[in-house]
């Protein structure tokens, strides 16, 4: 048999689990991403926020209230072993009325309960000298110290890059098509690009877990899409909170939420509307839901800056499992069957946490892998330009010409820095401004879209239409300038 | 770190910046420079393929490419010192004669010290997310401009089936030249009853190629997951808000939007410079001269223009201004009025007048109307307009002495 | 009877022009002004516009090159123009006013570059690479 292990789902969840396989002697690990990129399913399209894990009921959610805890506290040295810019802000759960006040009071005893550390409710004014934006209605908060957030986008690629560089492999753009059990066992997986032999297979994918799930004959669960929306506004416009603002959390969500982004945007989402479970690809966002989280967010705050100031929208969609849990498990039947589904919040913050959960239950179920010896446990990341004070800078030009050359002018990214972004494995349009924020800025791309493109088509040697957006039908253009008129005949 | 005095920096290299550079080296500013962040100067001329420059200026129609060129040339002729790929990561005001620059170059990075400096940034694009236009995020959104260049500086094509969102110029000469590649273009949607652009221009690239103008509609949502597959498209009401029963699906592979231009300024907002919510662009007085002292606006960075001729003359005034403050150290201190705003006007530029000099003000209607009348009352003024487009640019010349005298100065279109 | 709607152009009014032809005798309606008759005859008799598009070049800076008609040509022809210019390449260098094609579809009209393109060794330096 061969001693391989195929994760399904290059988000971060799959990507923590690879990590961590990473670390064992003589296991080959293989991650396949439908997508042409990683991070490209759930983890690209959230609030980046690491909860402290007061949230979740531990009766009702055990794993969600275990791992979230435990998993904010690895992030603190998982970011810094691979470099992944995070702001431990911390955050504030703002009550508005005596009913809000009493549902702090419960979060408070869970968060105890969950052993989360440096929980205190405060008062209406300690809130406002913290927070000087927030509604003057603010009568009270839960301050949780322990709270982050991260670019969850940045994340996955800096979980990608350290991977690959402790030898796991990476197939994009690879669909799993079915999952092949004998006897009882799992034997691979067949892939779009043919069949991949493994001992054990690792479902990590997102929405899609409950499919490849029935591949596999397990049918105990289903994934539904839950839409967040969100609206990020221009780096410029503020006020700006300094820690996370949540609304006092529903049954259902934990609300709209008012953060300040890594890169420093003022971001307000998402509402959570339920889908079909077919809907797995309808990131659409929409006006009512837009609508929705503008009102949600206006209640937080004193003063959202003006619409005008909002640069984009997007939607995510989160993967809400039919049981409320998340699924991380070894199954018996079929043997080698491994799942880490259901990843709704707080599955950033429990990802670490989830990887770990993984090894172990492996292991008690017949992975006997010895850790290696040689194991690379940090990532450097990639050289950001208008981060560096300006005596490097000018050194760093002066070596290499291209980190002077300036082709995102929002953002400021170089076209060194788009190189080494497309050298780190960017293939997209998508996938450059994930890695290097080029596009992101007020213009979203419509001045620097055409330059990246020129560059990745000299780097990856294609015509530059056909360079895509995010995979194979997004490209660019259609053709030539001239190939609608050249098929035809000339007719009057 | 090389740090450069310069006695007037001029920043962004299209048809304000060049005419600028020139005009202040032509009258004998001593050590002008210019930075531009395109590899190539002339702003976005070069993407503009089509006729319709110059003609006011030098009596024949050129390309915006002719004329980028023309403007190139008299710049390389004079003592101008070019920087191109040259990224103003910050501007700052240090002190009344001078003002810095750190500037990003292939060739080294580089801190300016300037006397006077010219901000001709120019514009960007109004984005599909400013429109309102919801859905999914496809391949085949492009912005008008974006388009152009594709097309016409990296040659691609851009779809085959295209819906255009705006009836703006750019809006309306792109579905041109789509059509002249064998694109079809189903439709040009506007928001409002009437069009965005210069009549010519409705007629030479709309009504020339039968391409359907859809006025008092709204592009709503994008369709489709990896590229553009539809648009919905609505009817609006006399609120200009959608009606729901009139929502109809137009597919296509190719969503262009060209709802407008907004002025550049972040950096001279960064700098600490005043900005005029009416226009976007900074507030400047007679002498195109901004809140901050010795710092000029010109171009599409301080008011939309439709007409680069207007851009030209704005750099032109801008550098004899800065010209004038290096001479003369400054100006002198005056009672500026603000120009108010009346009905009928989206915004006057320049907004303070003092009556130095005769000045010539730029205005924008708010609607179309036939037979109108724009006054100052203040002045006693009154000007007929046959007939008053949102599209095109109102000027005004005022008299220095008349401007003087005036107490406040009000200006209005009825 | 011929029949021919005209938006004039000349000025932003946009009369809306009726140009009517009738055994050889012409007559406008709806004009505003003695420019406006002028402009509906020749736009009902001859309408013509200049023809703008790029010609695909090869190793060139830039892969295109913007082009113009040397004069303007029948209206109706310019699809037809654009698609017969579509097989055609040119090498760089192109210099600006450079006649890339003589005589488009008979009617004594030249192709003429509206940008001058360099040769592409020339970017290979700007670009410091490769």
């Amino acid at each position: 048999m061969l001693d391989r292990v195929v994760v399904v789902g290059a988000g971060v969840v799959g990507l923590s689990i690879a990590r961590v396989l990473s670390a064992l002697e003589g296991l080959e690990v293989v991650v396949v991403e439908k997508e042409a990129d990683v991070g490209w399913g759930a983890s690209k399209a959230n609030t980046g926020i690491i909860h402290s894990g007061y949230d979740d009921d531990p009766v009702k959610y055990p794993n969600r209230a275990r791992l979230a805890v435990k998993g904010n506290r690895l992030w603190t040295t998982w970011a810094e072993q691979l470099s992944i810019p995070v702001d431990w802000c911390g955050s504030l759960v703002l009550a508005r009325s005596s009913e809000d006040r009493r549902v702090l009071r419960e979060l408070l005893a869970r968060g105890i309960r969950n052993g989360v550390p440096a929980l205190r409710i405060l008062d209406g004014e300690e809130v406002r000298a913290l927070e000087p934006m927030v509604s003057e209605d603010v009568v009270e908060a839960l301050w949780s110290p322990t709270a982050g957030v991260l670019s969850p986008y940045e994340a996955t690629v800096a979980l990608a890059e350290n991977c690959v560089e402790n030898g796991v492999k990476i197939l994009t753009e690879t669909l799993v098509k079915g999952v092949r059990v004998k006897d009882g066992s799992v034997e691979g997986v067949e892939t779009s690009r043919g069949f991949i032999g493994a001992r054990w297979v690792v479902n990590a994918a997102g929405l899609y877990a409950d499919e490849i799930a029935r591949m596999a004959g397990v049918s105990d669960y289903t994934i539904t899409p839950r839409r967040g929306e969100y609206l990020v506004f221009d780096k410029d416009a503020g006020p700006k909170p300094s820690r996370i603002l949540f609304p006092t959390p529903t049954p259902v969500s934990k609300g709209v939420v008012v953060e300040t982004t890594v890169a420093g945007n003022l971001m307000i989402g998402p509402n959570a509307v339920d889908l079909p479970r077919d809907a797995k690809e309808e990131t659409y966002t929409t006006k009512e839901g837009l609508a929705y989280v503008w009102r949600e967010a206006s209640k937080l705050v004193k003063k959202l800056p003006g619409k005008r100031e909002v640069i984009r929208v997007f939607s995510g969609l989160r993967p809400q499992p039919s049981g409320g849990d998340f699924i991380v498990r070894v199954l018996e039947e079929p043997e080698g069957f491994v799942e880490a589904a259901g990843m709704r919040s707080p599955g950033l913050a429990a990802a670490p946490a989830v990887a770990l959960e993984i090894l172990r239950l492996m292991r008690l179920n017949g992975l006997d892998h010895g850790f290696k010896k040689r194991w690379k446990a940090e990532r450097r990341a990639g050289l950001r330009i208008m981060g560096l004070g300006w005596d490097m800078l000018e050194k760093t030009v002066s070596r290499n010409p291209s980190y002077g050359r300036v082709v995102c002018w929002c953002e400021g990214v170089t076209e060194g820095e788009v190189v080494d972004a497309i050298r780190r494995g960017a293939k997209t349009i998508d996938g450059v401004k994930f890695r290097t924020r080029a596009g992101m800025g007020r213009c979203q791309g419509a001045f620097c879209r055409l330059r990246i493109a020129a560059i990745l088509a000299r780097e990856l040697g294609k015509p530059i239409w056909s360079i895509t957006v995010k995979g194979t039908g997004s490209e660019l253009g259609v053709g030539d300038v001239k190939s609608l008129l050249e098929g035809e005949d000339v007719a009057d | 770190m090389p740090t450069r005095r310069v006695d007037l920096l001029v920043v962004g290299g299209g048809p304000a910046g060049l005419a600028a550079a020139a005009r202040a080296s032509e009258l004998g500013v001593r050590r002008v420079v210019l930075v531009d962040e395109r590899r190539w100067l002339g702003g976005i001329l070069p993407q503009c393929i089509h006729p319709g420059f110059g003609l006011h200026r030098y009596g024949r129609d050129m390309t915006g490419c002719e004329l980028a060129e023309k403007l190139i040339d008299r710049v390389s002729s004079l003592d101008v010192d070019v920087y191109t790929e040259a990224h103003t990561v910050r501007m700052g005001y240090e002190s009344y004669l001078s003002k810095t620059a750190e500037v990003l170059t292939p060739r080294g990075a580089f801190r300016f010290r300037a006397k006077t400096v010219v901000y001709a940034a120019g514009a960007r694009e109004r984005t599909c997310f400013e429109a309102g236009i919801v859905g999914s995020r496809p391949a085949g959104v492009y912005t008008a401009g974006e388009v152009q260049e594709m097309m016409d500086v990296w040659g691609i094509l851009p779809g085959r089936e295209a819906v255009v969102a705006g009836s703006g110029d750019v809006g309306l000469i792109v579905a041109r030249r789509l059509t002249l590649e064998g694109v079809k273009v189903k439709a040009v949607v506007e928001l409002m009853p009437y069009p965005g652009g210069l009549l010519r221009n409705v007629v030479q690239c709309l009504e020339d190629y039968q391409i359907p103008l859809l006025l008092s509609h709204v592009v709503l949502a994008v369709e489709g997951s990896k590229r553009v597959e539809s648009v919905l498209v609505a009817e609006v009401d006399e609120n200009l808000r959608a009606r729901e029963e009139t929502v109809k699906r137009i597919p296509c592979d190719l969503l262009v939007i060209a709802v407008g231009l907004i002025p550049r300024v972040e950096l001279l907002a960064g700098a600490g410079a005043m900005i005029d919510p009416k226009t976007g662009g900074p507030v400047v007085n007679e002498f195109l001269e901004t809140s901050l002292p010795g710092v000029f606006a010109a171009g599409n960075a301080l008011v939309i223009n439709d007409l680069v001729e207007h851009a030209m003359e704005q750099g032109e005034l801008a550098a004899e201004s800065a010209y004038r403050f290096i001479e003369d150290g400054g100006f002198r201190s005056a009672s500026w009025k603000r120009v108010r705003v009346g009905d009928g006007l989206r915004f006057v530029v320049p907004q303070l007048l003092a009556g130095f000099r005769d000045v010539k003000l730029y205005l924008r209607a708010s609607s179309p109307s036939e037979n109108a009348r724009l006054l100052i009352p203040e002045l006693g003024k009154s000007v007929r307009l046959r007939s008053v487009r949102p599209a095109e640019m109102i000027t005004l010349t005022l008299k220095a002495e008349d401007v003087l005298k005036a107490e406040r100065l009000t200006v209005k279109l009825v | 009877m011929r029949r021919i709607e005209v938006t004039c152009i000349l000025c932003p009014v946009g009369c809306r022009l009726t140009v009517t032809e009738e055994d050889g005798e012409w007559k406008v309606e709806g004009y505003g002004c003695r420019r406006g008759l002028a402009y509906g005859l020749e736009e009902a008799q001859n309408p013509s516009r200049v023809l703008i598009t790029v010609i695909p070049v090869d190793d060139g800076e830039l892969p295109v090159v913007p082009v113009k008609t040397s004069k303007p040509i029948p209206k109706n022809l310019l699809l037809k123009a654009s698609k017969a210019l579509a097989g055609l390449r040119v090498k760089a260098p192109v210099r600006l006013g450079q006649v890339i094609a003589r005589n488009l579809l008979d009617l004594d009209v030249n192709i003429v570059a509206t940008r001058s393109i360099k040769a592409r060794r020339d970017r290979v330096e700007a670009d410091g690479q490769k």
